[in-house]
């Protein structure tokens, strides 16, 4: 089959056709089917829409487009009527009809589907919505307007532009250079330059002229969902930005390209496999792209659920069919990567802020962004960022900022703060191998080298915000456990570091910690940071380093005291009766799961703190405030 | 492609290709290490050849056995961050296998003889080093085992850790072992590698009647090299 566009020239014409048979004033009805609005029933609530829309003959009148994440998954399922953007959340199937009925075909506006925020103030608009309008969307521009199934819809908002601009007008070098003239740093973590990776790459022999071009879309930290939106979204703008890799890094030799993704995104494998198809009939991809002489394509190699293989070297072990284990990158893998060919691997929110930077010029790319690049492509942070705004926050969902946004910023007025009128504690940035950052550095503006300097990391963009009830020791806890885990196991420090820190943070959320134990918490995280054979391990014990740095008297609480002030260790909790306070209503001791609560009616109880297993379940269902926890 | 650099102030050279721990105990320096062994693929598992390097601006701990020798490195031996981390790793490792004799007499040169950590089997003698599985794939090519799980579950074993029907019972794994933990024996003409759970007869010699290889292993050798299966029939002394 050939392809449907072989110049530029046809590309222009193609998208005419396109933006002609779409009706901007048409009336649309963009249902979020991203993972998070598909698991509270998306999928339901657009089959009833559609059945709906039949029923009244109205399909021809009003478009019903299913769309990639709009990042407000806290409210989903989301609903936003275009032209209008007036915005519905949490919309049921059983909703559909009075939404036609009503808002449809009178225009009147259903209240109870209204956004309303901590403060009860409702809002019409998506654009108004404190959530979206403290943010800068770029990259998640068109997440909410384009079927991520249809590369009409992308080519309609200028898709592929940027792709045919740089074929024609611009050389590779020439490429090369305006990345890293944009000051764009790497995504998935490590913040190292993109332009100077790409040179890098570029300059490295390669006898057979191969050089891979990879995605890294093993997005793995609990709670991030950044990359699985953009791919879920609008996988074509992934895809743009590797071909224009491939032209920049690999031309006139042989590029390949690969896109590692994590089989526990089917969605997104899903979508992403039917953009590539559609780039391929297109001709963006294959055999002389638009006239340019470069041939490309890209394969999706599927990852087992390893943590570990985010790590590019251990990606690539795993491409090559081995176990996914790390090796040192003393020769880098620019030079002897995949197959020990030049590869160059980036993100995929790094790939998707490629053909943006190319359309909208590094002098627009540098105006957002901490510090300056024109030097340096270290000297600061550009564009914007991704974050998975999760945990103790009101507003959960996906936040794209400009870097140098602060924590309070994102928190406080793109996230409504703390729910339940409780007090913030911390904010884990970079995932779970990210350090919890306190109070006291709200204002810090995020960007790569602000984050590293106060002992967390930008990682790829996990954000887990942190109320009172949460307890600092029992955290690192989990992070290290859940890292000793995922370690690949290779290297003694790792592996066995991790499993030794976890036995002591265990013992003493166990209320048997010993006094040394907070120094030798300390060296041993030392050792595993510096020792390490790869990044997993480097940066494992930073929740650890960074809450003994900034909560360390809750360590000295629990060690010393024998106390853990958030009520979460429970072998440093007791519960007992507020005699005062008890009715002796009998309901605590009826639901007491190990009997270990005596009384009678109107007779104040008893918990017998040999049989007490500190479940908590008193304090739940006692209505007379009368169980205190110490 | 010969390479000067410098180990301790002194200048010293070497080739790209072979590994740093190794140029560094040519020229007669001591560095400890388990996992390591000149005849396979450096690996990095068990971080006691650790070594300053200073390359350019830039200073860093790392393993010299996977570190090349690049022109114009410098590297520092017994710095206080190397005798530090160094001496946590020997701790770390005598918590994974208190049981292993060498790896005791090891750390005890190193001046470790105690860990504050809790070890997880007091029976233990394996390190994970992986030098079993290294030199069964890379020397003797029979890759009859590998590690299995991952993080602190890893472990090393035959597939499924029943009996290793690829190994040829050659023994190269019981040899390289820093620790001692894998164990062969022969008794009535068989060859066991205990840990695999392998037990193979051996070849009877038709000369001197003595046991002298196991009969698979010959028919894997008179498979590879394409002989007549007859010229293994003899032991080497005897052919």
């Amino acid at each position: 089959m050939t392809a449907r566009v072989q110049t530029a020239a046809d590309l222009e014409a193609y998208r005419k056709k396109v933006q002609a048979k779409g009706d901007s004033q048409r009336k649309t009805i963009s249902v979020c089917a991203g993972t998070g609005c598909c698991a509270f029933g998306a999928m339901k609530l657009a089959a009833a829409f559609e059945q709906a829309l039949s029923e009244r003959k109205l399909q021809d009148q009003i478009q019903l487009r299913l769309t990639g994440c709009h990042g407000f998954c806290e409210r989903g399922p989301l609903v936003v009527f275009h032209p209008e953007g007036l915005l519905y959340q949490r919309v049921k199937p059983d909703d559909v009809s009075e939404i036609l009925d009503e808002t449809i075909a009178k225009g009147v506006i259903i209240e109870r589907l209204l956004y309303q925020d901590a403060q009860g103030q409702t809002y019409q608009k998506e654009d108004e919505v404190p959530f979206y309008k403290n943010q800068m969307r770029v990259l998640l521009a068109h997440n909410g307007l384009i079927d991520p199934t249809s590369i009409d819809d992308y080519i309609a908002v200028g898709g592929y532009r940027p792709l045919a601009r740089v074929l024609n007008e611009m050389k590779p070098e020439e490429v090369c250079t305006t990345i890293k003239k944009s000051g764009l740093r790497g995504r998935g973590g490590g913040g190292f330059p993109a332009g100077v990776k790409w040179e890098s790459c570029r300059a490295a022999p390669s006898q057979d002229g191969i050089r891979y071009i990879i995605c890294n879309a093993d997005e793995g930290d609990p709670g991030a969902f950044m990359d699985r939106s953009l791919m879920e979204g609008n996988p074509h703008s992934v895809i743009e930005g590797m071909i224009i890799g491939a032209w920049a890094i690999a031309h006139p030799g042989r590029p390949e390209g690969y896109v590692y993704i994590r089989h526990e995104y089917p969605l997104a494998v899903e979508r992403l496999g039917i953009a590539l198809q559609q780039a391929r009939d297109m001709g963006f991809l294959g055999k002389n792209i638009l006239g340019s002489g470069l041939g490309f394509d890209i394969t999706i190699n599927r990852g087992g659920g390893a943590f570990v293989c985010g790590e590019s070297t251990a990606l690539m072990t795993s491409i090559e069919g081995f176990v996914g284990e790390p090796r040192a990158k003393h020769i880098h893998t620019v030079e002897s990567g995949l197959y020990d060919k030049p590869t160059n691997l980036n993100n995929v929110e790094t790939w998707a802020n490629v053909p943006l930077i190319i359309e909208r010029g590094v002098e627009w790319y540098t105006s957002i962004g901490t510090g300056d690049v024109s030097d340096n492509p270290w000297g600061g942070s550009k564009g914007t960022k991704i974050f998975a705004l999760v945990g103790k926050v009101n507003n959960t969902g996906l936040v794209e900022v400009p870097m140098g946004a602060t924590l309070r910023h994102i928190i406080y007025d793109i996230g409504g703060g703390i729910p339940g009128g409780k007090k913030f504690k911390a904010v884990q940035t970079g995932g779970p191998s990210g350090g919890c950052l306190p109070e006291s550095l709200l204002d810090l503006p995020v960007d790569f080298d602000k984050l590293t300097e106060v002992g967390s990391m930008m990682g790829s963009g996990g954000m887990i915000v942190m109320d009172e009830s949460t307890c600092m020791v029992d955290l690192a806890r989990y992070f290290i456990n859940f890292l000793a885990d995922e370690s690949c196991g290779k290297c003694v420090t790792c592996r066995e570091g991790l499993r030794q820190l976890g036995i002591i943070v265990k013992r003493i959320c166990a209320g048997e910690g010993r006094e040394e134990d907070i120094q030798l918490l300390s060296d041993l995280s030392q050792t595993v940071a510096e020792a390490s054979l790869c990044a997993l391990g480097n940066t494992a014990p930073n929740p650890l380093l960074s809450t003994l740095k900034y909560f360390r008297e809750e360590y000295e609480e629990h060690v010393k005291e024998k106390k853990c002030r958030a009520k979460v260790c429970k072998a440093l909790i007791t519960f007992t009766v507020i005699e005062e306070n008890c009715t002796g209503c009998l309901l605590c001791k009826k639901k007491c799961p190990s009997q270990a609560i005596s009384g009678e009616k109107k007779k104040v109880h008893s918990i017998d703190q040999g049989k007490c297993i500190q479940c908590g379940v008193c304090n739940d269902v006692c209505k007379f405030n009368a169980i205190r926890v110490e | 492609m010969t390479v000067k650099f410098k180990i301790q102030g002194r200048t010293y050279t070497g080739t790209q290709e072979e590994s740093l721990l190794g140029a560094i105990r040519r020229y007669g320096y001591e560095v400890p290490s388990l996992c390591y062994h000149e005849a396979v693929s450096p690996y990095g598992a068990c971080r006691l050849c650790l070594v300053e390097v200073q390359k350019g601006k830039r200073r860093k701990l790392t393993t010299s056995c996977n570190y090349p020798v690049l022109e114009g490195i410098e590297v520092f031996l017994d710095t206080e961050k190397v005798v530090r981390h160094r001496k946590m790793v020997f701790q770390l490792l005598l918590a994974v296998a208190p049981a292993a004799k060498k790896l005791r007499e090891l750390a005890a040169e190193y001046g470790v003889t105690e860990t504050p950590f809790v070890p997880e089997d007091e029976k233990n003698e394996c390190i994970l080093c992986g030098l079993c599985n290294r030199v069964c794939k890379e020397v003797v090519e029979a890759d009859a085992i590998s590690f299995a799980g991952r993080g602190t579950s890893k472990r090393m074993e035959s597939p499924y850790d029943e009996t290793a029907e690829a190994c040829i019972g050659c023994g190269a794994c019981v040899h390289v072992c820093p620790t001692d933990c894998i164990g062969m024996k022969e008794e009535n003409n068989i060859r066991s590698i205990l840990r695999w759970h392998r037990d193979l007869p051996m070849q009877i010699c038709k000369k001197c009647n003595r046991p002298f290889a196991p009969t698979f292993q010959l028919n894997e050798f008179a498979k590879r090299v394409n002989l007549d299966r007859a010229r293994f029939d003899n032991c080497p002394d005897c052919r």
